[in-house]
Order: C-alpha cells, then sequence, then structure tokens
C-alpha cells in the first residue's frame, strides 16, 4: 500500500512550485518571446524614430519624419509639409478588405463549424482534421493556384464560357475581390475551429427549451445560440480579423500589388523603397491599430463576464 | 373514481406507435399507446427506464413525431404542428434554462415570444414568481442558484405563458430527499390552483403514487394498466405492474373453484396452502396472484384462531415497520410487513415459530 502523502505536500507539486522551478519551466518560452518577439519589436520601435540611410538601412539620428510621412507629405519647392491621405487610405482599404474577409469568413465559417459540431461525435475528429488539410500545403502555393483558377483563361472562366452563362471572362485576378477570396480562403479555418469548440460545448437541450417556449428557429438562433457561443465567434473573428489586416502574399499576387494594403506597403519600404524607418513606422501603426482592437474586445468580455455573474 | 368520468378530454393518444431506426434495427419505444387525459387532472406516467414514458412525453411536445397514431389537444389533432405551436409547455429534467439570461429574463422568454405587451409580461413574470416562491431572485442567473432554486426557475418558466398543459420529465429526480418530498406536495398544490393539466413522467413510484389522479403504469412501450393510485396499487392487473408498483409476494397459484358466493376464488398454492383470492380467473387455470406483505397478519403460536404455522426466518426493523420472512410449513417463503405501532410480533424472533394469516381477497389474482 502506498503512504498517504501528508496533506500539504501534494498541493505543493501541483501549485506550490518554489520560484525559481517556475522560473525555470518558463526559462524556454521567455528566452523565444524575448528574443523573437520583443528584440525584434525594440528594434522596429527605434528604427521608426531614425533617419533612413540612402541605400537602405538606418542612421543613428532621431527623426520623427517617417511618421510625419505617413500624414504629409513635403512640398518639393516650398518644403512645406502637405497634408496627404493615400497612406490612410491603404489603411482604410485594408481595414475595409479585413473586416470584408472577416464577415465572408464568418458567414461560411458558423454554419461550417454548426455542421461538424452536430455530427456524431465519431465523425467530428475527421471533419476537423479536413478543416485542416489545406495547411499542408504551403501558403504561397495555395494563393498561387487560386490566382490559377481564377484568372481570365483560368478554369473557372473557362467552365462559366463553356456552359454559355457568360460570354467573356469575368475580371477577378487583380481585384480586391481575388484579396478577399485569398484572405477567406487562408484565414477560413481561424474562424471555423473556435466556434466548432464553442458550439460542441453547447447544451443543445437549450433548443428544445427556446423550441418548447414558442421560438422558431431563427429566435432560437439570435437569442440562444449565438449568445452563447459568442466566446468563439469573438475569437474565430480576431483571428481571421488580424491577420488578414496585415496580409501580404494575398494582396501581392492576387491583387497583383496594385492596390496596395499595409502588408505590401510595409515589405515595400524594405524592399524598393529602402525606407526602412517608414516601413518600421507603418508597422507600429499597424500594430498600435491591432492593439487597440484587442483591448476593446478583451474589456467588452471582462465586462460581460461581470454581468453574468463568472 | 368521478374525478376521470366527468372531465371533458384534454389529450387523446390514439394508437401512438413509435418506432427508431429502420429494417433490422428498428426499435418500437411505443407499440399502439392509446389513452385519454381529462382537463386539470394531474397525470401521471410511470415506468422503468425504457418503458417510453418519455418518448411519449416528448411527442406530446412535439420534440418527435408518431410514427403511426394521431394525438389530440381538446378535440384538435396537433401530431403535426412544431413544439412551439403547441400550446404545452415543458419542465425538462435536467431544467434546461438559459444560462446567459437572469432568471426573470428566462421566466418572460415565453410570453415574449408569444408577443405579450411589457407590463402585461412583467406582471405574469411577478405572479408565477410568488407561485414558485422565487421572490428576490429575479436578477440572479441559473448559475448562481442552487438545484432546487433552478427547478422552481424551470417551472416557473414553463408556467408563465399559461399552456393547457404542462409535461414535467422527472423534474424531481436531482433533488435530495427532503426537497423532493416538499416538491411533491407543492406541485400537487400549484396544479390544483392553476387548473392546468399535468402530465408527470417518472420512475418514481412513490412520487407517482402520492400527486396523481390517475397513474399510466408503461412497460416495454405499453401501458401497462390505467388508474388511481389506490386501483393500481391495490388491484394491479399483470404482474408487472402489482412487481413495480410497491412491494408483493407474487406467488403461482392454481385456480380451485369458480366464484363461491363470497366474490372470491379459491386457489392453490404450488406449495398446497388454500387462499381465497380477487379477481378473475377461470378454474384449473395456473395464473399468479399477488400478496402485499402488509396485508398478511403475523403473531406468536396460539394468537390467532385460523393461522396458517410458519418459522420465522429474518426479522428487519425499518423503523416505522418492521419486515419478517416467514417459511411456511409447506416451504413457501413470504414477506409480511408489520407496522410497530400494533405492536404484533414485535417478540418474535429468527427461528420462532409463529402464525400468519392471509384475509380473504387479500390475494389479487393477475394476468401474465
Amino acid at each position: 500500500m502506498a503512504v498517504p502523502l501528508p496533506a500539504g505536500s501534494q498541493q505543493e507539486t501541483a501549485a506550490g512550485l518554489s520560484g525559481r522551478d517556475r522560473l525555470l519551466l518558463l526559462a524556454p518560452a521567455l528566452l523565444m518571446i524575448t528574443v523573437f518577439l520583443i528584440l525584434p519589436l525594440g528594434f522596429i520601435l527605434v528604427y521608426s524614430f531614425l533617419t533612413k540611410g540612402t541605400y537602405g538601412g538606418v542612421i543613428w539620428e532621431f527623426s520623427t519624419a517617417a511618421y510625419e510621412q505617413f500624414l504629409f507629405e513635403r512640398d518639393l519647392f516650398t518644403d512645406e509639409l502637405v497634408f496627404h491621405a493615400s497612406y490612410l487610405q491603404i489603411y482604410g482599404r485594408s481595414i475595409v478588405q479585413a473586416l470584408v474577409a472577416t464577415t465572408a469568413s464568418l458567414i461560411i465559417g458558423f454554419p461550417t463549424a454548426y455542421y461538424i459540431a452536430t455530427r456524431p461525435p465519431s465523425q467530428r475528429n475527421m471533419w476537423v482534421f479536413l478543416i485542416t488539410v489545406p495547411y499542408w500545403v504551403n501558403l504561397l502555393i495555395r494563393t498561387v493556384s487560386m490566382l490559377f483558377i481564377v484568372r481570365d483563361e483560368g478554369p473557372l472562366n473557362t467552365a462559366l464560357m463553356a456552359t454559355g452563362l457568360i460570354d467573356q471572362p469575368i475580371r477577378i485576378a487583380y481585384t480586391d475581390f481575388a484579396i478577399g477570396l485569398g484572405l477567406v480562403y487562408s484565414y477560413l479555418p481561424f474562424m471555423v475551429l473556435p466556434i466548432y469548440a464553442a458550439i460542441e460545448r453547447f447544451d443543445f437541450r437549450l433548443l428544445e427549451a427556446g423550441h418548447d417556449l414558442y421560438a422558431d428557429r431563427w429566435t432560437i438562433l439570435r437569442q440562444i445560440v449565438i449568445p452563447l457561443t459568442r466566446p468563439g465567434i469573438v475569437a474565430g473573428c480576431l483571428l481571421v480579423f488580424i491577420p488578414s489586416l496585415g496580409s501580404f502574399i494575398a494582396p501581392d499576387l492576387l491583387g497583383g500589388g496594385k492596390n496596395l494594403m499595409i502588408g505590401n506597403t510595409i515589405a515595400l519600404q524594405f524592399q524598393s523603397s529602402r525606407n526602412w524607418p517608414f516601413g518600421s513606422a507603418a508597422a507600429i501603426i499597424l500594430l498600435t491599430l491591432v492593439l487597440i482592437v484587442l483591448v476593446i474586445f478583451a474589456r467588452r468580455a471582462q465586462q460581460a463576464a461581470v454581468a453574468s455573474g463568472r | 373514481m368521478t374525478t376521470q368520468s366527468l372531465r371533458g378530454d384534454a389529450v387523446g393518444i390514439e394508437q401512438v406507435t413509435k418506432i427508431y431506426g429502420e429494417g433490422a434495427n428498428a426499435v418500437a419505444a411505443l407499440k399502439g399507446v392509446s389513452l385519454t387525459i381529462g382537463d386539470n387532472e394531474f397525470f401521471t406516467l410511470l415506468g422503468p427506464s425504457g418503458c417510453g414514458k418519455t418518448t411519449l412525453l416528448r411527442i406530446l411536445a412535439g420534440f418527435e413525431q408518431v410514427s403511426a397514431g394521431k394525438v389530440f389537444l381538446f378535440g384538435e389533432e396537433i401530431e403535426q404542428l412544431p413544439p412551439n405551436r403547441r400550446p404545452i409547455n415543458t419542465v425538462f429534467q435536467h431544467y434546461a434554462l438559459f444560462p446567459h439570461m437572469t432568471v426573470e429574463e428566462n421566466i418572460a422568454f415565453g410570453l415574449k415570444r408569444l408577443g405579450r405587451e411589457p407590463a402585461e409580461i412583467r406582471a405574469r413574470v411577478g405572479e408565477v414568481m410568488e407561485i414558485v416562491r422565487l421572490g428576490g431572485f429575479a436578477h440572479r442567473r441559473p448559475g448562481q442558484l442552487s438545484g432546487g432554486q433552478q427547478q422552481r426557475v424551470a417551472l416557473a418558466r414553463a408556467l408563465a405563458p399559461q399552456p393547457k398543459i404542462l409535461l414535467l420529465d422527472e423534474p424531481l429526480s436531482a433533488l435530495d430527499l427532503k426537497l423532493r418530498q416538499q416538491m411533491r406536495v407543492e406541485l400537487k398544490q400549484i396544479q390544483e390552483n392553476t387548473g392546468i393539466t399535468f402530465i408527470f413522467v417518472t420512475h418514481d413510484q412513490e412520487e407517482a403514487l402520492a400527486m396523481s389522479d390517475r397513474i399510466a403504469v408503461m412497460s416495454q412501450g405499453e401501458v401497462q394498466q390505467l388508474g388511481t393510485a389506490q386501483e393500481i396499487y391495490e388491484r394491479p392487473n399483470n404482474r408487472f405492474v402489482a412487481d413495480f408498483i410497491g412491494d408483493a409476494n407474487i406467488l403461482a397459484v392454481t385456480v380451485l373453484g369458480d366464484d363461491d358466493g363470497s366474490g372470491y376464488r379459491r386457489c392453490r398454492t404450488a406449495q398446497g396452502m388454500e387462499i381465497l383470492c380477487a379477481g378473475s380467473g377461470a378454474p384449473g387455470s395456473t395464473p399468479h396472484v399477488s400478496i402485499r406483505p402488509e396485508r398478511i397478519a403475523i403473531g406468536a403460536v396460539g394468537s390467532m384462531a385460523d393461522g396458517i404455522a410458519c418459522d420465522v426466518e429474518r426479522v428487519v426493523y425499518l423503523g416505522t415497520n418492521r419486515q419478517f420472512l416467514v417459511c411456511l410449513a409447506d416451504g413457501l417463503k413470504l414477506t409480511v410487513l408489520v407496522p410497530n405501532a400494533l405492536r404484533a410480533g414485535s417478540e418474535l424472533q429468527p427461528g420462532d415459530k409463529a402464525v400468519i394469516h392471509v384475509p380473504p381477497g387479500t390475494a389479487q389474482l393477475l394476468k401474465d
């Protein structure tokens, strides 16, 4: 027979780790985050306040020129700062594009997640597995294949023309629509999985209760299912919105780099424009936007939790 | 009982059959059940798990479709109506309260769907909260309530829209004994005060006996017996009912003679004891009889004139009662239950000789 442990010792092994042990366990993660997240972000923050070098790189001289450039243009002749909105437009367009992609993902993802969550438990894992299959292929390759499908001579247009539905190819490639398509395709699983997790925990007996109390399907969805799966819906929306906002591959390939989005703008500064401080500033502004969105949602989630007494 | 014959029928169930699955896997949950339930009645569907009682309740609520048969509500056929169009509400076994809504919002849910005026909803919610004694909990959420309180919310939520029929699916099974006994009394009172027809599903015979106007004892998808608590307890018409409701000594007998004028039939047990049984059976047939343990008298040798001698094998003290297991000279074993207040047989110990008496008519002939 096992010797019963003193009452206190079990707790100590579970939660009461000594400070040193805890630090040791956390060290690998902390090291990774410091070296590959905090340090680079620090660099970017510092670079955004430096002067640009002629052939890329930075000159170690404090300057707010990068942030000025975001909103103003220096007039060549008078050397005055003149307001210009082209970068704001790029950000605005990116936000709209990300919102559209998020909405589309939600509209496609929620029914998908609902379907999976209502399969018999033995089938659910297979469906979740299928959702992740696209991730076996590199994002770049997937995006290029999508370009091949939607281009003027691609199978989509060829098929539509063959059926006689259209007599001219629909222009999809290199449009905002193509970018949206690419974003939805890339990030849809991030919408499906958290919503699936939420619906799987949902107590379906509540549907019967709602039905019994004179609610039709639509009311049950609005009043019972959506409120109770909201955490999953919010998580899915954030997981699609945030990478969509800063995405690079979809706008670059499917949009043909014509209509710049935030991701391309930043990439451009580090490549052909050789304006590292401005690229850094653009990245910091993007990061700030994302943080604002996250803080708003975190606050609301907290308020909801307090209101529901949990 | 007059209670059942004078009322109009609130619910009519006609040859209702429910089959799950198809082909070789088909399982019949209900096999042509027919019964009628009167208005204002407290009606109980009683049976072991898997007997079809919950399926029948779900068919009434509209969550299950009948495979065959008809369901009437006040003379109107309703088996095609979806649950949200039936004036029937359910108290679910696990309450199924909406966790994101307050008690008040839960109770108001049905009224809102019916499009009632806000002022009317407020008044009605307050009213039912009084009925179920939930005052002061209006703004709590289900997660902050005890099981008993949640049960009351579930009841209030189902009562609020003033349904014509209230279905209760084992609503007391999750409560502890004291609370369960208290809720029995309250449920019965609420039913009488509101005048709503209650259809109560349970596997607990004590619950059923305590509350019901009438009980349908179900087994294997069929109604075995339908009657008042007293009828099904005292005159079980088959072996299943006798065995399921209360304790019973069930013996195989041979019917010896026809009605001898006393209204009882003379029967002989396999071991040779002769008893006078109530019920019907052709002479020469070999049915079973049920004898309730508390109907058998027991005493020390010489205490009864026409006693049958037996050996006391076991004595169990049960508080209110004392239970004896006795063995007759012919080898027949019987359980006898005697209230301790009567003091009868209190001196008997295992191994003692004693006498028992089975009064005429206490044995009930059963259909197998």
